[in-house]
This record gives structure tokens, sequence and C-alpha cells, in this order.
């Protein structure tokens, strides 16, 4: 069974149907590609699967311990509760906060202490604030982010704000992770970096990612199966090798080299 | 854990010092009539400033509200005092304050939450303002618009003072939390909160119930020691004064509040004779801070005796990496 | 029977005046998208400049009306160009935390100079009543109903058929767009500002012709009045505003004739908050969501 499934997915915005009967679905530990022009729907469709759009129509399926559960209309963050998180396609980290609070705030429902324990600090609340501190401290090493933790987010250079981006949706524990556009803005090196950590991350964490990128050569290098959507709707779905030659997927793109 | 333990005996420490030098201006003499209620309603700002300051400066929540959960505060200790005239009748009052301002904090901010910015505003205005205009009309209970007097003062300069010092410690511990730092991540960003698995709604709603508390107490305190209860005195107006002291400190700064509170305690002592001037002053300044400082004078600069002693021993982690540096 | 259409009457005319501060109200958020809380005490200010007139100077009603309204629009331009427009980029609580600022300053200014007492406003138009049936109307109220109407069509047609109208309603829309299509956008603003500050300088004259008093802090309360009326209709909808203030204003007189005078204020705030949670879009408004 499918860790996600999505059927016949179909959101309207007035008389626009951004995205139109989607049918996608995500195995465990698979990382998935999803491409296609701009102002397909890719970002529309991460925002549905993961509860900040409610869907006019169709269904997404999480497998919960065997059975399918609906995540139709549930609250984003019941839904992060749930093992889903992501990253944003124009950056939103909380600008004001440092890197240890950003990525703090994400361990938040899994490991929080009451609202109680903390305003009377029991010794409860000082032991937990250092374990979650631990972890975090763990997480920005593998990213390279640990010597910058009392940093402001906003301080941040580009290509270190969008690592952290990964580090905070890492830090909810989730089973799958969605990726909006990780690369945009980075410089091939800056890309081959990512890769690696990508490969990296999903096997020590054992994640199913879904993935939307521009860049081609990330695409293709680690996606071990791509959706490609145009105007809402997939218009073509396979290995990376086939979907390089299919013809409806060079015209989308305008007869541009994949 | 031992770090901890030194750095909440250093808070003590400081509020004591504080405490044993009014204690020793009062026993002195050097505290009149007049420096006494400048020195209460400095510590009855205080409270007040801090609550508001955790919801429009932590939560990001444009509440106008404060002076309606101000005005349940004051007549639940009038109305409690009057029949019970002892310290326990004063002490009910205050607990039935709370309650009654969380139960209505919370009861609507549940759904007036979902509002943004400037409907928000108006809404929470509309919301004490409707409070009040309730009081006034439950005659029987609050005797009308011509409020309660005559009411024994069970409030002092130390009762204030605890309270304030509890209000300042809660606020602290609370967002230097996880449901602190929750709430801080509500203000920066809604959306990315809600996706890293925080419920905003329960949050913002937490912030204001807690907001709305401390106005209570402040309420009650307040009451008492004038030994009296006027509806016009918690209008709107009051509501503006209080996001004055707000807004100067710094929104989003606890010692901002703290402060300014103070400051404009003492600047209202020597403005005393001027009190028209004094908002034409205050409105002039609100506007000039808005325009050249929004963050407020003191931003979100926060004073943490922990930064103070890692400055000298040079020690800290980056485990210890806190809100604001 | 008859004291509930007394009162419905009566309810038009107070309508008629919430619904001209209502559209200074509704334009500014259209146009700037901030609620602009100095609008009451330009209204107020406007009785004021009326009184001065009126009574140092002997100005009879209308050239007092017309010389206020020009004085108001103003003062209204300034009070934008000084404290809004170094906002324009801020955050909306800046922006609104620097409106509240501008009208305390206005009104303690006002109490500063000329006291926080009630003065009474000239008759400057001798008050005759007229009997329909058993409806009584006085020549004012049909004066403020004629004016308030004359000046709604007025503001329709200068937003309708004139450039300048045109202007406002694209900046309305899409400020940068109508900047690259060459409109002044800060003149625009300005000219927004001026035409709504002029209606409700209007407002408090006829108001304090009516009532025959006026002073400092009478602004406060049908300001908020009238922005829960420009809301109820459609907040940024012209013929909303105008909507919303005759529904006030007729929701008021109800409640007074049906004996809950003492309630209608909290009335009008329950509205609010009810129209916000369950249509923020207003009567006549429409619902946008955000795109994220």
């Amino acid at each position: 069974m499918p860790l996600l499934e999505v059927k016949s997915l179909t959101k309207n915005f007035g008389g626009l149907a951004a995205v139109s009967h989607v049918d996608l679905h995500l195995d465990h530990n698979e990382l998935v590609g999803l491409i296609g022009p701009n102002g397909a729907g890719k970002t529309t469709l991460f925002n549905l699967l993961t509860g900040v759009y409610e869907p006019s129509e169709g269904d997404v399926l999480l497998e919960e311990q065997g059975t399918p559960m609906r995540l139709n209309g549930k609250k984003p963050y019941k839904i992060a509760d749930l093992g889903l998180s992501r990253t944003f396609q124009n950056i939103r980290l909380f600008k004001d906060l440092t890197v240890m609070d950003n990525v703090l705030i994400a361990m938040n429902s899994k490991h929080n202490e009451g609202l109680l324990t903390s305003i009377l600090r029991l010794p409860r609340f000082y032991k937990n604030e250092e374990k979650m501190r631990e972890k975090v401290l763990d997480l920005l090493r593998i990213f390279g982010l640990d010597s910058k933790s009392q940093t402001l987010a906003k301080n941040l250079p580009y290509g270190e704000q969008r690592r952290l981006e990964i580090v905070r949706a890492l830090a909810t524990e989730p089973k799958i992770l969605f990726l909006d556009e990780p690369a945009a803005g980075m410089n091939p090196q800056e890309t081959a970096d990512l890769t690696k950590l990508i490969y990296q991350i999903q096997k020590d964490f054992q994640l199913t990612i879904l993935l939307i990128e521009h860049d081609m050569s990330l695409v293709m290098e680690v996606c071990e199966r791509i959706y490609v959507l145009e105007y809402g709707q997939v218009i073509a779905h396979g290995q990376p090798d086939e979907i390089k030659n299919d013809p409806r997927v060079i015209e989308a793109y305008l007869g541009g080299e994949i | 854990m031992k770090k901890n333990i030194r750095y909440n005996l250093i808070w003590l420490a400081l509020a004591a010092i504080v405490y044993f030098g009014l204690f020793a201006a009062y026993n002195g003499g050097m505290i009149n009539l007049f420096s006494d209620a400048i020195i209460v309603n400095i510590g009855i700002n205080i409270i007040l400033a801090v609550g508001l300051n955790l919801i429009i400066g932590f939560s990001g929540q444009f509440s106008l509200g404060h002076a309606g959960f101000m005005a349940i505060g004051a007549y639940a200790g009038a109305i409690l005092s009057a029949n019970n005239p002892t310290f326990g009748g004063f002490l009910s009052g205050l607990l039935v304050g709370m309650l009654v301002s969380g139960f209505v904090a919370l009861v609507v901010g549940i759904p007036t939450l979902r509002l943004k910015g400037d409907y928000l505003a108006i809404a929470t205005l509309g919301v004490a303002e409707i409070i009040r205009i309730l009081l006034i009309n439950l005659r029987g209970l609050t005797n009308g618009p011509a409020g309660i007097f005559g009411l024994p003062q069970f409030s002092n300069w130390q009762i204030v003072f605890i309270f304030a010092f509890l209000s300042i410690l809660v606020v602290s511990n609370f967002i230097h939390s996880g449901p602190g730092r929750a709430t801080l991540a509500v203000r920066e960003d809604e959306i990315a909160a809600e996706s890293m698995g925080v419920n905003t709604t329960k949050y913002k709603v937490i912030a204001f119930v807690m907001g709305a508390v401390l106005a209570s107490i402040a309420g009650t305190l307040y009451a008492s020691y004038q030994q009296s209860v006027f509806p016009k005195d918690y209008g709107f107006m009051k509501s503006i004064d209080v996001l004055i002291i707000v807004v100067f400190g710094g929104l989003g700064s606890t010692t901002g509040a703290v402060v300014s509170a103070v400051v404009l305690g003492i600047l209202n002592m020597y403005l005393q004779g001027f009190s028209d001037l004094r908002m034409i002053i205050y409105a002039l300044a609100l506007i000039i801070i808005m325009i050249f400082k929004p963050s407020g004078l003191l931003g979100t600069w926060e004073f943490s005796v922990k930064r103070l002693i890692d400055k000298f021993s040079k020690k800290g982690d980056d485990k210890d990496a806190s809100i604001r540096s | 029977m008859e004291m509930m259409i007394q009162q419905l009457i009566n309810g038009l005319f107070l309508g008629s005046i919430y619904a001209l501060l209502a559209l200074g109200y509704t334009m500014v958020y259209g146009i700037i998208k901030l609620i602009n809380f100095a609008h009451g005490e330009v209204y107020m200010i406007g009785s004021f400049i009326g009184y001065f007139l009126i009574n140092q100077w002997q100005l009879g009603f209308f050239p007092a009306l017309f010389i206020s309204m020009i004085a108001s629009a103003a003062l209204g331009v300034t009070i934008e160009f000084l404290a809004y427009r170094p906002l324009r980029n801020s955050t909306r609580i800046s922006a609104l935390i620097t409106a509240i600022g501008v009208s305390y300053f206005l009104q303690n200014i006002m109490i500063f100079f000329f006291s926080a007492d009630v003065r009474p406003f000239p008759q400057a138009i001798a008050r005759k009543t007229y009997s329909i049936g058993f409806i009584e109307v006085s020549n004012i109220q049909l004066l403020i109903l004629a004016i308030s109407l004359t000046l709604m069509i007025l503001l329709q047609l200068i937003v309708k058929k004139t450039r300048m109208g045109k202007a406002m309603r694209a900046v309305s829309v899409d400020a940068d767009a109508a900047r690259l299509m060459g409109i002044n956008v800060n003149r625009t603003i300005s000219f927004t500002f001026a035409l709504g500050s002029a209606l409700a300088a209007a407002g408090g004259m006829l108001i304090g012709l009516y009532y025959n008093s006026i002073d400092p802090s009478m602004g406060v309360v049908p300001g908020l009045k009238s922005f829960v009326a420009a809301v109820l209709g459609g907040i940024g909808i012209i013929p909303g505003a105008a909507l919303g203030g005759f529904v006030i204003g007729l929701i008021e007189t109800t409640a007074t004739a049906l004996g809950f005078s003492d309630y209608k204020d909290a009335l009008v705030y329950a509205i609010l908050i009810i129209i916000l949670l369950v249509r923020p879009a207003g009567i006549l408004g429409k619902n946008i969501k955000e795109k994220v």
C-alpha cells in the first residue's frame, strides 16, 4: 500500500482549476520529483497535501498503521503531526528568531513541555530543554549550521536560509518531506552539495521525499519517479528516462532541452 | 541545571533589592501619599503592559480590548469587596475577576482571533466596549454609571509589587519555553508555524487569555487602591494608555514594557498639572516612534541575566542560544 | 406603531450622517488599506470650524459649510502627508498605531485650546417642524438628508466620471500597476483624503446644527460606528458605505424604539464582530483568498 495516495485531487479558485483531477502516489522511502512549467500548480498541490488549502474534489490518503486515513480538511498542524512536513518556495523562516529557535519550534508538538511545567520551571522543563537543544545541534551539524545556532534567521546568507528550512522541516520527524524548489537561486556547486545532502537525509531518516524543482540536473539524478504537471493536470508520469523523451513534456517546456 | 538555579537566584536577588529599597524608602518617611500613588500606579501599569505586550508584541495579535478585561477585574473586586469587606473578600474578588476574564477571553478569543491586523483591532475594541456597556447597564449589580465607591483599601505597594513581579516572572518563563516559542512563531509567520505543527489558534488564545487575566488582576488592584470603580475609567482611552506604554517600550520586549511603565509613571508625576499637554505629547511621540522606530524604543531587546553572566564568564555554549541575541 | 415609524424616519437622518462618515473610511481603506482612526476627529474639527465661522464671522450656514469642507479637506491631506505617507511601506499595525496617535493628538489639541466642554452650536437655520400625518420631520432633518444625498451623488459622479475618480479606482486595485500606467499615486491618495475629509466635515456641521452641541470628543463614537457601517456595507465599496450608514442608523433608532437605547452602542459593536466573523466582505463585498 502506498504511503500517500492522491486520487483525482482538484482545487478550484473561483472559475480557475489550479489543480485538476490529479492522481499521484508515494511509496515508502521513495524520492519522487514533481516538475512542470511555472504556474502549473505544483506549489498549489503541495498546499493541498499539507492542508494549507482544502481540496474542492478528490482525496488525499495517508497510510497510517495499515489503513488509509483521509487528510482532506484537516488543519495543517494536524497534518504536520501525522508526519508530513515541507519547505516553502519563497522562504518562510521565522526571521526575527535565532536558528536554534526556528528548529526548536518545529520540535514543539512532539517534544514540548506543557504550559504549566514551563511556567513553573519544574525540573522536567530544564531536562527537556537540554535534550531538545542537543537534538537541534545534531541536526544543524548535518547541514553545517551548528556554529550559527545563535544567529537570527534573517541574517543568514541565502543558501544557508534554504538549508535551515530543510532542517526545520526535518525536526518535525516527518515520514514525508515536501521540498519546494530547495535549489532555487543556488549555483552548480551548491546544487551538487544539496543533491548529496538530500540523498543522505533520505537514507539516514528513512524519508519519503516529493521534490519540486526546476533544475533538471538535480531532478533527473536523484528522482526515482517523476510526475509532470501542466495547467494543473498530470501530463506524464514515469522514470526519468521516459520523462526525458516524452513528447508532451518536451512540448510543455516549449521545446526546451531536458 | 545548576546554572539555571544560579540565574533564578540572581533574578530573585534583584527583585529583593528593589523590594527592600522601596521598603526602606517607605519606612524612612520618604514616601508621601502622592509618591505612593505613583509607585502603586507604576506597578499596576507594569502588570497591564506586560500582559498587553504578550498579546501584541509576542503573539502578534493587535488587541485594543485590554480595558474591558481590566474592567471585569475591577468590578469583580469591587462587588465582592463591597459585600465582604475583608481581605478574604478582596482575594475572592481577585480570583473571580481572573476566572471571568479568562473565560470571556477564551470565548471571545477563539472566533475573533481568526481575524487579522486592523480588523482584529476594531473587533477587540468592540468587545471591550460591549463589556463596559453591559457593566454599566447591570445596574443592580454594578450601580450603573455612578460606579461603586467606599471600598476597603487592600492594595498597597507590597501587594502590587508582588503581583508585578509575578506577572513579569510568568510571562518571561512562558516566552522562554516551548509554548512561548510557538507563540513567537505565530507572530513571525502563521502559515509556516502551522506547517511545522504549531496549532496557531491555540497559542493565540493562550496569549490572549493570559493577557486578559493579567489585565483583570491589574483592574482589581486598581479599584481597591482607588477604593472605587467608575465605568468611564475603563474605556478605549485606557486601552490606548496601555498601548502607549507598550509601544514606547518596544513591541516584543517585556523589559521594555517594564522600563516604559516606570519611566512614563515618573514622567506623569512631573506632568501632573498638564494632563492635556501630556496626552498631546504622548500622541505626538507615538506618531514619531512609529515613523522612525516602529519596533518601539527598546525594540525586542530583552534584559537577560544569562547574557550578563555569560559576558562576564565568557562561557555560554551554543546550546543556550536564546530568543534574542 | 407610530413611534416605530417615527424612529425609522429618524434612522434615515442619522444614517445619512453615518453614511457621510463611512464614505471617507471606505475610500481611504480601499486605497491604502488603513483604518483612518483620525477620521472621527476631522468630523469634529469640521463642526468646530463651522462653529467659529458662524459665531465669530457671522457667516450663514451654507457659506460656513463650504469653507469648512475645504478647510477640512486640507486638514485631511496634511494628516496623510505628515503621518501616513511615511508609513506607506510599514506593517499595518504600525500604520494603525499612528492613526490612533493622530486621532488622540487632534482630540487633545482641541481640548487643550478649547476645553473639553460641550459648546452650543449656533442655530444658523431656524428650526421648523412639518407634520405629515402622524410623522414629524424638521426642516433640519430634511436638510441633512438633502445635503447628504447630494454629496453622495456628487461623490459617485466624481468617482465614476472624472479622470481622478478613475485614478482612485485604479490605485485601490493595484497601486504599482497604476503607477506604471502613469498615475500620480501620491496625488490620487491625497485627493481621496481630501474628498473623505470634506464629507466628514459636512457631517460634523450637520450634526452640530441638528443637536445644537459640539465638543472635542464628539467624533469618537460616531467615528467607530461609521467604520462599522463601512464594513457592514463592504469595506472599500462606495455604495456599500452609503448602504451601511443607513442600515446602522436604522438599527440604532429601531433599538431605541424597542426600548434598548442603553444598549444601542453595544449592538452596533456586536454587529461589527458578527459581520467580521461571518461575512467579512460585507453586504456588497466579494471574497478574496490569500495566495500562499
